[in-house]
């Protein structure tokens, strides 16, 4: 029979025809027969140390890309190991294809070893997920998940595949066409919205724009940027969207928020149009919500109908692609001659100057100290060393803010973090993914020393893969995020935060095969940092940074974005 | 208040899980909740009678609509739709009670699909809250043992179904293009 082959052969096959050529996996027990098709593929398998990691760093390969990133784990302790990277790409919307072995169809439901429900316990921690019962399905189902994964809102879509699928043998046919009539994307806006769209932004007197991770999702940041040039309004990007629009561009008023800049809370606070694109009002952007942009109306852009008026009740709502509804939307404002536009109006002035204002008041300055290295400062050298086109991903926590404040991304897909989970161990395994898919990049992976010792195994695939990722922890000792909270809202009582055992960098780097070093002096930090990069291999910068230094602003929770924190209150509390 | 919101689903395996999820992932517990097939084989509709939290009612209607598996989600509650539901109901009939039992039965339209002489079964349909008076009624008899079906609904103005065409796959659309 022509084109027989087994069910593990037809999936590399399916992978192959969407362009995949890479996956990060671990294998067991129901997986060996699609190993054993992998041991003589072209399709390049990255062995990581656990499966968590393997889901990371298919979003890293994902989130660096625009591709789908694909991971692969056995069935039972392997599939539940992915659940929190599964979750982590819903809520950031990162395109990820999860292939999970199960054990023998005959088998299921008879508690058999290694079996877990794995379509019932990730139901709710993917856009859509498979359970494979029959090998001729196989392929469109591979196909029907590729597809459901990167359009529309993109999401995590987990294939459960049995052992006896794996092994049996069918022929195989190329799948030409997805029939899919329940899935629903909206892609073109509703050109009379848009219409109405540029009228208000015509007419507004305060016009500001808030960009986040749809933009990057759509690839938008063209359109975005001839939109905010077009109208001349002040614009942030949330935690997700950061690179949107460049880092140094004039108009970029750096990220708004919890610990968002005091120019961007302001601004959403007194602008009279608020242009939400790609966004999804998260409670770490608006803080108390009845307080948030008072006196705006609301265009609000996305992709995901339900988005629209689940926080926020737009005056304006888009339902599209942002790519699309923006290359509309300036189109009309093209036509629009620039007196119609309005944007050398006495009042478009009057506000640039408010928020220039503003931004000067408390601009969002490095830090920097003559005894101990402050980590802001680090994120100061990495943004100069990195000129605004280096990768860098984050844990979760303070170094996270800090680099998100202080760190310039000149284009998107640069800045890799875990934004709406908030993940910490995200950091190390997202820049292995990145690597992988941009060799030719500078990726740097920012992480604190909590999150590292939660991703500390993938040292090994970083060292057996001669990844030349540069580690910099930006150590204090603590889980700095908790305990800024314990100081300001538990009364400075320091509850479990302490991290005092953490491991010599120069020989646990050099356990590994590479380089490492420890650095603790302020006049060190350039020159180490510089060696790093200088380095062609891994390396591994461990930073002791001063313990107590919080992130600020900060808008504490249930306030409103414009009741910042803007610096420590005095005196700073001393821990016992 | 209480939320009907009827779906068209594709029969497959694990889309009641999927519909159930969004409401109990938000704490919600469902009233009444019915399904079976339509005149197409492959989907089924679905009525599910809940109680949202009003502010939340939309978001639920369109979380569903999101689902891969449903074709279309509607809330019934404010338009002009159709709603009844059926109750099988046994109840114990002395002799000198039958007769009155089947006059009740005969007001409340319901019919009789079992009789023996211990008692009758009971067919009824329509309103819920008209069931309950029924069922009111019949537990002044003696004992009843009561099985409802929940609530089924239909829509009365037409309601337009968009449905995504096929697609080429990736790879089919590169050999095109």
């Amino acid at each position: 029979m022509p084109n027989m082959m087994s069910g593990a052969r037809m999936l590399l096959e399916c992978l192959v025809r969407e362009g995949v050529d890479c996956f990060f996996g671990y294998p067991g027990g129901v997986t060996l027969p699609l190993y054993d098709a992998v041991y003589e593929h072209p399709i390049r398998h990255v062995l990581v140390r656990h499966e968590q990691n393997a889901c990371f760093a298919a979003e890293g390969y994902a989130r660096a890309t625009g591709r789908v990133g694909v991971c692969c784990a056995t069935s039972g302790p392997g599939a539940t190991n992915l659940v929190t990277g599964l979750v982590n790409a819903l809520m950031d919307s990162v395109p990820v294809v999860a292939i999970t072995g199960q054990v023998a169809s005959k088998l299921i439901g008879s508690d058999a070893f290694q079996e877990a429900d794995t379509f019932g316990i990730t139901r709710s921690c993917t856009k859509h997920n498979f359970l494979v019962k029959n090998l001729p399905d196989l392929p469109q189902v591979i196909h029907e998940a590729f597809y459901i994964a990167s359009t529309g809102r993109p999401g995590p879509v987990l294939v459960d595949i049995p052992k006896d699928v794996f092994q049996g043998q069918a022929h195989y046919a190329p799948v030409s066409a997805i029939h899919l009539p329940g899935y629903k994307v909206f892609t073109e806006g509703h050109t009379g919205q848009i219409r109405r769209a540029a009228q208000m932004i015509a007419e507004a007197q305060r016009p500001f724009v808030y960009a986040g991770g749809g933009i990057i999702a759509a690839n938008a940041s063209a359109e975005l940027r001839e939109l905010v040039e077009l109208i001349d309004a002040p614009a942030v990007c949330t935690l997700m969207g950061l690179g949107a629009l460049p880092g140094n561009h004039p108009n970029f008023i750096s990220m708004p928020g919890m610990h968002g800049s005091y120019a961007a809370n302001m601004g959403m606070t007194h602008c009279d149009l608020l242009i939400a694109l790609g966004v999804r009002f998260d409670d770490r952007v608006t803080g108390r919500l009845a307080a948030f942009a008072p006196h705006a109306k609301v265009i609000h852009v996305d992709i995901d109908p339900a988005e629209i008026g689940k926080n926020r009740n737009p005056d304006l709502p888009i339902v599209g692609d942002a790519r699309r509804v923006l290359a509309k939307l300036n189109r009309m404002l093209r036509e629009m001659d620039s007196a119609a536009r309005n944007t050398q109006s006495e009042a478009r002035q009057h506000w640039w100057r408010q928020v220039r204002a503003w931004q000067s008041q408390h601009p969002l300055a490095p830090v920097s100290s003559d005894s101990e290295i402050k980590p802001q400062h680090v994120m100061a050298e990495i943004d100069r060393i990195s000129g605004g086109q280096a990768i860098v991903t984050s844990d979760v926590g303070q170094h996270q803010m800090w680099a998100a404040q202080l760190i310039r991304f000149h284009e998107p897909r640069l800045w890799l973090s875990s934004g709406g989970l908030g993940s910490m161990g995200f950091g190390l395994p997202s820049a292995i993914g990145a690597q992988f898919a941009r060799p030719d990049k500078l990726v740097f992976a920012v992480v604190g020393d909590g999150g590292f010792q939660m991703s500390i195994p993938e040292l090994a695939t970083v060292g057996s893969n001669g990844l030349p990722v540069k580690i910099i922890v930006v150590n204090n000792g603590y889980l700095g995020m908790v305990r800024q909270w314990q100081e300001l809202f538990y009364n400075n009582r320091l509850s479990a935060v302490t991290l005092d055992c953490f491991p010599d960098a120069a020989k646990l780097a050099a356990a590994y095969g590479f380089t490492g070093r420890t650095i603790e002096r302020p006049e060190e930090l350039a020159p180490a940092l510089k060696e790093a990069v200088d380095e062609p291999g891994p390396y591994l910068l461990n930073i002791r940074v001063s313990p107590f230094e919080n992130v600020y602003p900060m808008v504490p929770a249930g306030a409103a974005v414009n009741e910042m924190v803007l610096a420590p209150p005095q005196p700073v509390p001393v821990p016992k | 208040m209480l939320q009907v919101i009827s779906l068209l689903v594709e029969n497959k395996p694990g889309a009641l899980m999927r519909i159930t999820g969004v409401l109990s992932a938000r704490g919600y517990n469902i009233e009444s909740l019915t399904v079976a097939r339509t005149l197409d084989p492959g989907l089924s509709r679905m009525t599910i009678v809940v109680d949202v939290d009003p502010n939340l009612r939309q978001q639920v209607v369109k979380q569903m609509n999101k689902l891969v598996n449903v074709l279309q989600a509607s809330d019934l509650t404010d338009s002009p739709a159709v709603c009844r539901e059926m109750v099988l109901l046994r109840v114990r009939a002395t002799l000198e009670s039958r007769t009155a039992i089947l006059k009740e039965a005969e007001i409340f339209g319901a019919r009789v699909v079992d009789s023996s002489p211990e008692g009758f079964a009971l067919e009824a349909t329509g309103h819920s809250e008209k069931l309950e008076e029924f069922i009111d009624v019949m537990r002044s008899y003696g004992d009843i043992d009561v099985t409802r079906s929940g609530s089924v609904a239909v829509s009365l103005e037409p309601r337009k179904l968009r449905l995504q065409p096929p697609v080429p796959t990736k790879a089919e659309a590169a050999k095109v293009g």
